[in-house]
């Protein structure tokens, strides 16, 4: 489904992916995993069209996506939940969700993307004409994830979902994706908790210093001690 | 006495409102801009010059007062949706001083032009002849095309609520004002969005001129004071919010119209002077959110 060839993305004059190659199958979940500043967020946003200086080749669906601006790849399928600012601080719950609705090319009613939510999270139904930023860090990442599946994306890149999040609300957010791949979506995860995202992934990328430096089988690192010790260690 | 200067501080007050009124369209357009675009738009002046001359030029050519209310900011609105489109766009994301100082050159051309089809000299233009006279308000007899302008303001901003707060594009607009990069990810084409949001507050930049023009007349420079003012009133609402901008625009409005009852020369003064107050006690204005510029 998502084919990245050679993908080398820049930040001015500093060159932080270099000839990246990674590929997600329909259904599967795959992790990107690596230290800080080793390139994770900026293979999601180079994917998502939000870095302006990159080169390679990256194809969803058997087309090429570069050079096409972000609000397009949306429309293609690909929905991108960031790291940070995952929410509209001045909106209520209803209206972030709401956004993620209007640009879809599915077109649904507000009050079926407000029942929809509130069956991924139910916490958000009932904080649904609350102001956005009163949620707890951990509702506005569900906010987010909620209001990117509400489009029903093809594939569903997540930057870091645990970021400080409450261990009960990464579990139930853990178990979601889960849930949402026995239903058959495809999900492409850079997460820290490394234990955590093998545990539900099919096959993971190490990447280092913005190059892929090691690939297999979320089983086979689980097993492999020395890899995550060398690559994995915050 | 006493009764008397109760009734000339009333009237003034009113005077205030209507010129306030003025400021709040051209600085809740500014605002817009500024909150959507990061854009510092120095042509504003020169859109709301323009916005009188195309009224006056329409009513000159025989077309009624209401018609020309809605087709001079319409005009002058197309004319800012080219703008965007081809001047301004190409310098999104150099920094704030490159739309800046286009705008600040684009503004001096717009006034050139005008001298040239216009000439340098002003022209009267006549209220309409339903909206001539006064009326009494209670504290005394006020001009009925005053109170039209405080009328007429106050259904734009209500619209212009409406707009924002109803419809799926406002919902854009507040959302890509505050994250833009949240709205494209959610497949927004904020460039479109942009284009749309400049071309509507160059529109209510017109539309101030076209209801100030019966007030007093249109000369080129008229944008010029105008301009800083609105400037002031943005900075003291607080950059990029519109309820700042409201609130902002009737305050200066009734200090200019205070001051000059008892200090003319000093209205100008005034409007800098709250301005510094304002930015002593409250360095982001009204509703400003902090790093907006950084």
């Amino acid at each position: 489904m998502l084919k990245i060839r050679g993908l080398e993305a820049w930040y001015g004059a500093s060159h932080v992916l270099q000839k990246i190659d990674l590929d997600v199958a329909r259904g599967e979940i795959v992790c990107l995993i690596g230290r800080n500043g080793a390139g994770k967020t900026t293979t999601l946003k180079s994917v998502a069209g939000l870095i302006d200086k990159v080169g390679g080749s990256v194809e969803f669906e058997g087309e090429e996506l570069l050079g096409l601006p972000a609000h397009v790849r949306f429309h293609r399928g690909l929905a991108y939940v960031p790291e940070e600012r995952r929410i509209v601080p001045g909106l209520d719950v209803r209206e972030n969700l709401r956004l993620g609705l209007i640009a879809s090319p599915l077109k649904k009613r507000e009050t079926q993307a407000i029942r929809e939510a509130s069956m991924i999270f139910p916490r958000l139904a009932e904080r649904i004409t609350q102001s956005a930023i009163t949620l707890s860090g951990g509702e506005q990442q569900m906010l987010a994830i909620a209001r990117a599946l509400i489009s029903q994306p093809k594939l569903i890149m997540l930057d870091e979902p645990s970021e400080g999040i409450m261990p009960v609300l990464v579990d139930e957010m853990f178990e979601l994706f889960g849930k949402l791949k026995s239903q058959g979506a495809t999900i492409l995860l850079v997460e820290q908790n490394v234990e955590l995202a093998l545990a539900i992934a099919d096959r993971a990328y190490i990447i280092d210093q913005g190059a892929i430096v090691h690939h297999a089988t979320a089983a086979a690192l689980l097993a492999d001690a020395e890899i995550q010790e060398k690559y994995c260690a915050v | 006495m006493a009764g008397l200067t109760l009734q000339l501080l009333g009237l003034q007050l009113f005077t205030g409102v209507a010129l306030g009124a003025l400021y709040v369209l051209l600085a809740v357009g500014l605002s817009l801009i500024f909150g959507m675009l990061t854009v510092v738009n120095f042509a504003h002046g020169a859109f709301y010059m323009l916005g009188a001359y195309v009224g006056m030029w329409l009513l000159m050519h025989g077309v009624n007062f209401w018609l020309a209310l809605a087709l001079a900011p319409l005009a002058v609105g197309l004319l800012g949706l080219a703008v965007e489109r081809t001047l301004i766009r190409p310098l999104y994301g150099r920094g704030i001083d490159y739309p800046l100082l286009l705008t600040f050159g684009l503004s001096y051309i717009i006034v050139e032009g005008v001298r040239v089809v216009f000439g340098n000299t002003g022209y009267p233009v006549d209220t309409p002849e339903i909206l001539q006279g006064a009326v009494n308000i209670g504290v005394g007899y006020f001009p009925l095309y005053r109170l039209f302008v405080i009328a007429a303001t106050a259904v734009i901003l209500l619209a212009l609520w409406l707009f924002l707060e109803r419809t799926s594009f406002g919902l854009i607009v507040r959302a890509g004002a505050r994250d833009p990069q949240i709205v494209r990810i959610l497949g927004v084409d904020v460039a479109r969005v942009w284009l749309i949001v400049f071309g509507l507050g160059t529109a209510l930049a017109a539309l101030a001129g076209v209801l100030a023009a019966p007030l007093q007349g249109v000369i080129p420079e008229m944008g010029g004071p105008i301009l800083a003012e609105a400037f002031v009133v943005t900075v003291v609402g607080g950059m990029g919010s519109l309820v700042g901008a409201v609130l902002a625009g009737l305050l200066v409005g009734v200090v200019v119209s205070m001051t000059s009852l008892f200090a003319p020369e000093m209205s100008r003064v005034a409007i800098f002077a709250l301005m510094a107050v304002v930015l002593l006690i409250k360095p982001q204005g009204f509703f400003g959110r902090a790093g907006l510029m950084s």
